[in-house]
């Protein structure tokens, strides 16, 4: 965390929460939740922290949701002390990040709901969440994340995701935060070339949405 | 459990019943009272407690309700009953139980064969097995969740099953859950 900046998680809650969630429509949600259509006992990974309507929506599909909230455990890795970029370059905090976050087995899941939270991480421990993120998916699996996608904006929205419905999203402000960097479709692709395929839906609300293929 | 063992550890003598006060009338027999008294001792202290001053290592298997507002490190089982984790309530064990409401700190498994009730500021971190889930906005959970499906009695008659996890929204969550005040009880 930059010094004097507020905390990813816990003070950017008490303000953000009075503001009302909004509702958006999501076309990678649409496409990762067609992915799986006619499936059934997947193991789908979420970044969101528990919720009643992801877990809702995704069990009574037939799946079963491992549940994490990612943003959470940032901040208990990084955020109590220092800067918050610069303690992710710290080896062992990124080692016991990355084992408290993403310590599964090979092709653990069919599919993972990563949200924004990828922007928040360093470059160095953004790769290694990525690695390990192809490593724990099973080929031909889904992977959607959103990316912030206006390059001049000093600050971003922090969001709580929850599913309406499979194309519709409801997003609860936690506040805002210092994205770690910018990226556009080459650096994201860049960043996902282990994977199969990744695929861009601009929107009008200055947030890519990114549906990668593993 | 705990409260109960006493009384069967020291059950209510059978021998003559205590002397009935000054102002007992024939209405009121004497009889009575010795059984009734305690019937009514039973019935009126609610669920075992496991306070927040004790801590257990080790097995519990209960057949009643249990409430732990202590710390508990181990496994827990109460097949056919409910299992309160109280506010002050931390358990580093595997749980089982018909329905479990958590309002505290568990660390470990954790199969319901009803319903399971995170409540706000509760905090799980262990893979749960449910037939039904609630998990209430400020709850922290880090696990796995498998809803476990109800076998259909007649399967050529019966409609396509239904999922059976609650499909209340978070507002809705304290709706359905039974009130807090049930620890009290």
């Amino acid at each position: 965390m930059e010094p004097g900046s507020p905390p990813l998680y816990p003070q950017s809650r008490g303000a953000a929460s009075a503001l009302p969630p909004q509702t958006r429509a999501s076309h990678g949600l649409e496409q990762f939740f067609s992915s799986i259509q006619d499936q059934e006992n997947l193991s789908i990974l979420d970044f969101a922290g528990a919720s009643q309507a992801n877990i809702s929506f995704i069990t009574a599909l037939g799946h079963r949701i491992y549940s994490n909230d990612i943003v959470r455990t940032l901040e208990e890795s990084f955020g109590n002390d220092g800067d918050f970029v610069a303690n992710q370059s710290d080896p062992q905090r990124a080692a016991a990040f990355l084992r408290e976050s993403l310590d599964f087995p090979e092709n653990s899941f069919d599919g993972a709901l990563v949200w924004d939270t990828l922007q928040f991480l360093a470059p160095p421990l953004l790769q290694d969440t990525v690695d390990r993120l192809f490593h724990i998916l099973r080929p031909q699996s889904y992977l959607l994340a959103f990316f912030h996608a206006e390059e001049k904006a000093d600050t971003i929205p922090l969001y709580s995701y929850r599913i309406v419905e499979p194309k519709v999203l409801s997003l609860t402000p936690r506040g805002q935060r210092k994205a770690a960097q910018y990226f556009n479709n080459r650096s994201l692709e860049k960043l996902f070339q282990k994977f199969n395929s990744v695929k861009f839906f601009l929107t009008r609300d200055h947030l890519r949405e990114v549906i990668v293929r593993r | 459990m705990w409260n109960k063992r006493k009384e069967e550890e020291y059950p209510p003598k059978s021998g003559p019943a205590p002397a009935a006060p000054a102002n007992q009338t024939k209405e009121n027999p004497p009889m009575s009272t010795a059984p009734a008294a305690s019937h009514h001792v039973s019935d009126s202290r609610g669920p075992a407690v496991i306070g927040k001053s004790v801590m257990i290592k080790g097995q519990i298997f209960s057949r009643e309700d249990l409430t732990i507002d202590g710390e508990v490190e181990g496994s827990v089982e109460l097949h056919e009953h409910r299992l309160t984790v109280g506010p002050h309530g931390k358990l580093q064990a595997g749980v089982k139980a018909r329905e479990i409401v958590v309002l505290g700190s568990v660390h470990g498994n954790v199969e319901a064969s009803d319903k399971i009730d995170i409540r706000k500021d509760a905090r799980l971190v262990g893979d749960i097995k449910t037939a039904r889930i609630v998990i209430e906005d400020g709850a922290y959970f880090k696990g796995s969740i498998d809803i476990a499906r109800p076998e259909t009695t007649k399967p050529a008659a019966a409609p396509a099953p239904k999922p059976v996890v609650s499909t209340s929204s978070p507002a809705n969550a304290a709706a359905v859950s039974a009130p807090a005040g049930d620890l009290n009880r």
